[in-house]
Order: C-alpha cells, then sequence, then structure tokens
C-alpha cells in the first residue's frame, strides 16, 4: 500500500482528500461523520463576521444536469455562507480539531473588504486551533452581490490587499481560493503570491444556470417562479478546472505556489489527474454530495492501487508530474503524423465514425455496401473525432507514422526532427531554427 | 456411439463437442466494457441492501465501485477482505434469492446490477495475476485442527492462518474442496476452479492439508482435542436421505450427490453414463444440478418430481427458469412411493399430494414414469456428529459456531442454524475463526 499521507504547507493529513468548503463541512456533525468515514482533511463552510446570521432562500438550492440513466455530472448551488452564529461554528471546529488532530482543518472565512472585519476575526479562529485558513474570494452568487466573494475575486487587487492583511494578523497558512469567473487566473493567482498567500485553491463555482423550465419559464433551481445564476460544479467541470490549475502551475510567476485542486474529483483518477497537475491535494464536494462520505474509501484505494503500480511511494513523488507537458500551441511538435487505424475485430459497424468524419470532418473514412469501415490514409488528418465518438474503446486507434514514412495526405516525408509553429515557414512571424 | 435415444443407462449419447458446449461456463465472464456499463447500473446505496442480504456482507457498493474506476483489483480485495472464497461466490450463490433480490434496481425495474458477475470479474482479475494478497501476522505457536476442507473449513483454516495460527486440515476426501470440488454443477465451476482456488487460498502459508481422513474412521475427537489448541468441525452432511419408497435397492436408483461427483471429477463426459429416462426426486440445488447436468449429458426425457407445491421449492425460481429452458420437465405435488423394475428401474410410481393445511398427504391417486434412472435429492444428513449437542439433526452452535464442547467450534451445513449454502459456510467458517483467534489469545 502506497503512503497516502500528504504534507500542504506544513498541515499534515493521512490522505489528499479534502472536503471542500461548502455543505458538507457546515456543522460539527457532518464534518465528525466525515473524518469517521476517512477523510483527510476539511475546509469548515465559510465563515461571515458577527452579527445577525445569514439568510438562506426556503425553496430549492440546487439544480443538476444529469446523464440518461440520472447519474449526476453536473450540479449548481444558490447556497450562501454558514448561516449559522459565527460562536457557534467556532466552538464546534475547536472541538472537532482537538478530537481529531491528524487531520487537516482549515477555515474558510468571507467577511467585507475592509482590514477591521478581518482583523476581527482572524484571532477567534486562531483560537480554535485550526490548521490554517481559506479565503473565500470564489463564491459566485449572492454574497459577490454584497461586494464579497467573486466580486472580491475578480479584482487582484483586492486579493492582495485582503491576503496581506491575513497574513499580518494570522501566523498560520493562508490559502486563497480563486473563483474560475474571470478571463485569466494567473492574474488573481499572482496577487495573491504578491500578497503572501501560502497557497491557492481552485476553482470556485462557475455562474450558472442549469435549466429553464419551459412551463413556467423560470430558470431551475426555481424559487418562487423566477431563478438565479448559481455556482456550478461536479463532473462537468473537471476539465475547466484542470486548465486553470496547470494555467498557475506553470505560469513562471507563480511556478511552485502551492494548489489545492477542486472541480468535480469524483475518483481516484481524477484526484491522480489534478495531483499530477501541481496541486499538493484535492478538495471534493459534488461527489460526496451526491455518493455519501464513503465514497473516499474508493479513492483511497484507488490512488493507493494506482500508486503501488506505477512504483510511486509517496504522494509528493506525483505532484506536478504532467506540468512539464503542459505547454503553448506554438511548441506542439508539427512534424508529428498520426493515422487512424480501425480494429475490423472490433468494430460493430455501427458508422458513427463515418458520420462524423464524412458529415463534419475530412471524408476520410470509407463505408463499403456490407458495412466495412477503413480510415483513407490520403484524407485522414487524425484529429481524433473518430475515436472520441466511436461506442467501442480501443476499436479505433491513432497510430504515429514513423519518421522517412511518406504521409499519403501531404506526400511528404515524416521527419524526425522536431519543428513547431514558431519556425514554420507559413508562420509570418518564424525565427530561423538555431 | 449412443444417442439421447438409446434405451437403459448409457454413455456417449452425445458427441464430445457438444458435451464440451453444454458444460462449459453457464455466465461467460464479462469483457471489461460489458464489466464498466454493469458496474456503472449500481447506484452507491447508502447501508446498501445489497450488503445487508449477502450472508459474508461483503462491501457491495464499493467493490463495483472500484471496478468502475477501473481498479478490479482493489474491488477484488474488498471481496475477499469478507470472503476468501468469493471467486466460487460469484459463481455459485443463488444472487437471485440473495443480493441481486435486494437490489434497489430490482425493485424498479426488475432488473438487479448483475452483482454475481461483477464479482466474478474482480476476483478473476486479481487471481490471474496469481498474487495471493494476503500476509500472515507473526506465528501465534497455537495449532488447530480443521476438519472438512469445504468452503466453512477453508475460510476458518485462512482466517486463522491470516492471524498467526498453524492449521492442519483433515479431509476424508483425496481431494479439498469439499462440495465446491465435488457437488456443484460442473457448468457453474469451469476449468478445475474448485482446486486452483484451493491452491490460490492457500498462499496465505501455514496451512496443511491432510486428505483421506475422516472424522470417525481415521479421527477421533479425542485425539484432535488433544493435539490442538482448538477445532473446527465443517464436514458437511455426508450422508443422504432415503426414500422410503417401494424398490429403492433396485439398480439405477443413485444419490444425486455421487452422480454430481463423477460429473465433476471425470475428464472425460463421453464416458459418462446417464439414462434415456431420467427422474430426480426432490426441489432443491442439488436436484437441479442433476436433472440440467442428465439432460445436458444427453438424456432424452428429464423429470424433476417434487412433493410439494412450487412455492415450497427451495430451488431458486432462476435455478427452476433455467431447468426448464434445458428442457427439464418440473412435476409438482408428487411424491415416490414404488420403483418398479426386474432388477433394474423401469418405472417410478408416483403419488399425487395435497396439502389442505393440516400437512402435505398423499391423494391415493398414483402415476408411473418411465425411468432408467432415478436420482434421489431430498436432502443430506450428518454423518459424524462427532459427540457432541444436537440441534435437530445438525450439531448445535451458539454465537460464532461454539459447540457444546469447550474448544471445539462448528460451522457450514453440519451445524444448526444458517442456510445451506457455499457463502454461509464461508461465513460461518470466518466468524469461527475469529472467535478461536480471540479465544486462544485471550481476549475474550
Amino acid at each position: 500500500m502506497a503512503d497516502l499521507t500528504t504534507d500542504f504547507l506544513g498541515i499534515k493529513s493521512p490522505n489528499p482528500f479534502w472536503l471542500a468548503s461548502a455543505p458538507p463541512t457546515d456543522k460539527e456533525y457532518n464534518v465528525r461523520r466525515a473524518f469517521e468515514a476517512g477523510w483527510g482533511g476539511v475546509v469548515w463552510k465559510t465563515l461571515g463576521s458577527e452579527g445577525p446570521p445569514v439568510v438562506n432562500v426556503n425553496g430549492p438550492r440546487y439544480g443538476a444536469i444529469y446523464g440518461a440513466d440520472r447519474r449526476l455530472l453536473g450540479l449548481n448551488n444558490i447556497e450562501l455562507i454558514t448561516d449559522r452564529p459565527l460562536e457557534v461554528n467556532l466552538e464546534e471546529i475547536t472541538r472537532v480539531k482537538a478530537d481529531y488532530p491528524d487531520r487537516a482543518m482549515i477555515v474558510s472565512i468571507m467577511v467585507p473588504c475592509e482590514e477591521q472585519a478581518w482583523k476581527d476575526i482572524l484571532p477567534r479562529v486562531a483560537a480554535t486551533g485550526a490548521d490554517g485558513i481559506e479565503l473565500n474570494f470564489g463564491c459566485p452568487h449572492g454574497m459577490s452581490e454584497r461586494g464579497m466573494g467573486a466580486a472580491v475575486g475578480q479584482v487582484p487587487e483586492y486579493i492582495e490587499m485582503v491576503t496581506r492583511w491575513c497574513k499580518q494578523y494570522y501566523d498560520k497558512p493562508v490559502i486563497v481560493k480563486l473563483t474560475p469567473n474571470i478571463t485569466d487566473v494567473r492574474k488573481p493567482a499572482a496577487a495573491a503570491m504578491r500578497g503572501g498567500a501560502d497557497a491557492v485553491s481552485l476553482i470556485n463555482t462557475i455562474n450558472s444556470i442549469t435549466s429553464v423550465n419551459l412551463d413556467t419559464m423560470s430558470p431551475e433551481p426555481s424559487i418562487d417562479g423566477k431563478g438565479s445564476h448559481g455556482g456550478y460544479c461536479g463532473p462537468a467541470v473537471k476539465p475547466i478546472a484542470m486548465s486553470m490549475v496547470s494555467e498557475i502551475a506553470r505560469n513562471p510567476e507563480t511556478h511552485g505556489l502551492p494548489i489545492s485542486g477542486i472541480g468535480g474529483v469524483t475518483t481516484w483518477r481524477d484526484a491522480a489527474e489534478f495531483i499530477s497537475l501541481g496541486c499538493g491535494n484535492v478538495q471534493v464536494c459534488t461527489a460526496a454530495m451526491t455518493y455519501g462520505f464513503k465514497i473516499v474509501e474508493e479513492m483511497k484505494s484507488g490512488l493507493s492501487q494506482w500508486m503501488d503500480e506505477k512504483g510511486y511511494t509517496s504522494v509528493e513523488e506525483v505532484i506536478g508530474r504532467a506540468v512539464p507537458n503542459v505547454t503553448d500551441w506554438q511548441y506542439l511538435n508539427l512534424n508529428y503524423v498520426a493515422k487512424a487505424k480501425i480494429n475490423q475485430d472490433d468494430c460493430i459497424k455501427c458508422g458513427r465514425c463515418y458520420a462524423a468524419c464524412e458529415d463534419t470532418s475530412h471524408q476520410a473514412i470509407a463505408m463499403s455496401d456490407d458495412r466495412t469501415f477503413t480510415v483513407i490514409d490520403e484524407e485522414c488528418v487524425a484529429c481524433n473525432l473518430c475515436v472520441d465518438v466511436c461506442p467501442v474503446e480501443d476499436c479505433i486507434i491513432m497510430e504515429a507514422m514513423q519518421p522517412g514514412e511518406v504521409d499519403p495526405r501531404t506526400g511528404k516525408v515524416v521527419e524526425k526532427e522536431y519543428a513547431n509553429w514558431t519556425t514554420h515557414p507559413n508562420n509570418p512571424g518564424a525565427v530561423a531554427a538555431e | 456411439m449412443s444417442s439421447p435415444m438409446t434405451p437403459g443407462i448409457a454413455a456417449a449419447r452425445l458427441p464430445q463437442e457438444m458435451l464440451a458446449e453444454n458444460f462449459d461456463d453457464l455466465h461467460a465472464p464479462y469483457a471489461p466494457h460489458e464489466a464498466a456499463v454493469a458496474a456503472d447500473r449500481c447506484y452507491f446505496c447508502h447501508d446498501a441492501p445489497c450488503v445487508t442480504a449477502c450472508p459474508t456482507d461483503i462491501d457491495i457498493p464499493l467493490f463495483i465501485r472500484q471496478i468502475s474506476t477501473g481498479t478490479p483489483e482493489s474491488a477484488a480485495k474488498t471481496i475477499f477482505d469478507q470472503n476468501i472464497l468469493g471467486g466460487m461466490c460469484a459463481r455459485v450463490c443463488p444472487t437471485e434469492d440473495l443480493c441481486e433480490q435486494a437490489c434497489v434496481r430490482e425493485l424498479a425495474e426488475g432488473k438487479p446490477v448483475e452483482i454475481g458477475r461483477l464479482q466474478r470479474h474482480a476476483t478473476d482479475t486479481l487471481m490471474a495475476k496469481q498474487r495471493h494478497p494476503y500476509d500472515r501476522a507473526p506465528e501465534t505457536g497455537k495449532k488447530i485442527a480443521v476438519v472438512g476442507a469445504g468452503p466453512a473449513g477453508l475460510a476458518c483454516a485462512h482466517r486463522l492462518a491470516m492471524h498467526g495460527h498453524d492449521v492442519t486440515i483433515y479431509d476424508a476426501e483425496a481431494k479439498a474442496g469439499g462440495l465446491n470440488e465435488f457437488g456443484i454443477a460442473a457448468y457453474k465451476s469451469t476449468d478445475d476452479f474448485a482446486a486452483r482456488e484451493v491452491d490460490w487460498l492457500m498462499g496465505i502459508g501455514g496451512i496443511e492439508i491432510k486428505p483421506g481422513m475422516r472424522l470417525g474412521d481415521d479421527l477421533t475427537m479425542e485425539s484432535l482435542t488433544h493435539c490442538f489448541d482448538a477445532v473446527f468441525l465443517g464436514v458437511g452432511l455426508g450422508g443422504v436421505n432415503a426414500l422410503r419408497a417401494d424398490g429403492e435397492d433396485k439398480g439405477g436408483v443413485r444419490d444425486a450427490v455421487d452422480f454430481i461427483k463423477d460429473l465433476r471429477q471425470t475428464d472425460d463426459l463421453t464416458a459418462l453414463p446417464v439414462g434415456r429416462d431420467v427422474v430426480v426426486i426432490g426441489g432443491g440445488m442439488t436436484a437441479v444440478d442433476a436433472a440440467v447436468q442428465s439432460k445436458l449429458l444427453g438424456a432424452q426425457n428429464v423429470t424433476i418430481a417434487y412433493r410439494r407445491g412450487r412455492d415450497a421449492m427451495s430451488a431458486s425460481e432462476y435455478e427452476q427458469d433455467l431447468a426448464a429452458s434445458k428442457g427439464v420437465r418440473l412435476m409438482f405435488n408428487a411424491q415416490p412411493v414404488a420403483i418398479h423394475g426386474n432388477g433394474a428401474v423401469r418405472e417410478i410410481e408416483l403419488e399425487y399430494t395435497s396439502d389442505n393445511g393440516t400437512g402435505l398427504k398423499g391423494t391415493g391417486e398414483t402415476i408411473r414414469l418411465a425411468a432408467d434412472q432415478v436420482f434421489k435429492a431430498i436432502g443430506q444428513m450428518l454423518t459424524t456428529d462427532g459427540g457432541l449437542n444436537l440441534e435437530g439433526r445438525k450439531i448445535a452452535v451458539t454465537g460464532a459456531g461454539r459447540t457444546s464442547q469447550a474448544g471445539v467450534w462448528a460451522g457450514g451445513d453440519c451445524a444448526s442454524g444458517g442456510d445451506d449454502l457455499t457463502v454461509t459456510a464461508v461465513a460461518e467458517g470466518r466468524d469461527a475463526a475469529m472467535d478461536i483467534h480471540a479465544t486462544l489469545m485471550g481476549s475474550t
């Protein structure tokens, strides 16, 4: 069994699976159950300032996107930060941390963009014995209308300023949670770093409307006939999250800044992918909300099995392994040539590859009278669409051509040397290869 | 070469290729894509009904999820943690009466998640890697005798060995495995799986099997309790109940378990004789196994005659359908009263029965069926009680298999309580092992 222990910012946890700041971490009851179920850590649901508690809607807070068998693919929510009194949360955090010293306990905070507000709450959070704080600069609904959450996260200067206050008034690790509702995630990440953040976590949820009720003409979830955009999460957002994580991981300005990966982590594989893209751990919410806390057992057994099979002895060894392979388009090897190949033994003759290629791509698949589908190498640009639409795994593969072979499509010899767009003759800005 | 029409009892009624096909896996193993699609149907229920329905409490939603995330080896580990014979149980469990009956999709759609086949996919994957997945605890120096190398004894021995004890298994037969090896329809355990599973299980170390040792003949309870720190009896039910019908001793009348045993041990199905007109008496899994296999061997007419109605039949609806689909005739409310024939059976005389609430009674009306072979499958009985107290016709046990004698545990078909199923035997053997371990190590 591979060792899943992780050390994130000096905060140790028995595994890299933390529960994200969200409904599952709103109360002592839930968090104790989570720790008993084996979660490595939690980020307690966001605390607000002292005062009258936040008020939530009294109707549906969630909307969903399903697969055909009602597999939940995406979830959005319009729930606000904790609606329980600050003191109650702080007391509970203190008790739970004392009882589970080996688990990570991070407290998410969102208070107004005023120094005094942060100065007031930070010592009280510090007194709980929690291991660190996460600044909620991501929540896209409700709180952002009041100048908090994503409203802060969309302004790098604010991020930097608040992070600096937190580093000034709090002596444990500060994690800045980023919103994806921006154009370039590198900017807020760099701002957090300048403010002294120990790490960033991302992504928070994405502005979304999951569906519209065509009878009432109300967006879902609908509150008395009206809906508001909510934060989208779950398996559907994972590709967006991974891209943003990788941008921060490979940006020279923020490279090496610890990242806690969030966004659709549902299985061990999702976690391994986030970690390979530079995350020191992952945070999970939708998978737990869909299947219960027990889901972590599969994540742990799967990650451990995979690490054993690959010979990795610690999570640390996996962190960032894929980052060097994330590059800009302009650096992709244009001398790499592949061709689709259909395995006739596996083909079930559905013709989806043909429809996709003939109608929407390069007319590179031939169909015979007896429904045999073959690739026309003279036309195939190896776009991969046939592979993506084929219902049979590995029935169609992309086979790399070997240097020296002639590409029947271009009539050119496949070259051995790597060459990219920056030196390509068609590029008006090309520079001579050195 | 004979044919299904050849009168009497004859071998080679069907050509070899057809026999090979007939006795192939009842359910072919899943291809990886099929397993993925089947696993995808699991809802990962909370406190899942399928787990409650499993005598060994396998965490079914977890192992199915592990299959769906591409780690069937971890899935197998989840299974083996609870049931070291999970490979055989995947093949022989009446899942339609257990986990799959409890599946919420059975309730919703009448189509449960195929838990048994998924379990086989996982366990086959891990076992194909020839890696025994458990390490043995440091040796304790304690010695335990297990009598009977069937599912209960093997499960008990493995768990004890895992905890560092030295285990000696005695078995009356020449081969280990018990009913897994000798008593299950061949098409449920192909490619010598029972023997392969025993070899794989022995990979834990610390277990020695001594075959050809029968309790009562070659072994005594006194010597066992004297030489070992604890004794576990998993001797099964060695005897077969009598028909109590006239002419029962005529030629061609056999115990179904012996017929099944011959089938399982033969390496040439064409050499195995079977009647043209076969009648199986009984209503359980053994009756179905014997009847279906008679048909698959090429018998022309096969009838299962059961003295009660369909509802009372202990063979599941699935097994009944399997028999019917192979061409076996199911006859209800008919009990044997006489076997006719001059030396060998030619006909069986059955009396119709009815039950008006005061117990099953013959109606006096009889029917004769042509029969050149009659298989008795009306239940097995205990042949060795080791001098222990009985409850009904089985060894009385309390708690985790404790018998009336201190230091002696029992489980499986020979012990009171629980259904006579492989999976129940495994659970009882495992739990007795834990109790033996706790007792010997002084934690109780």
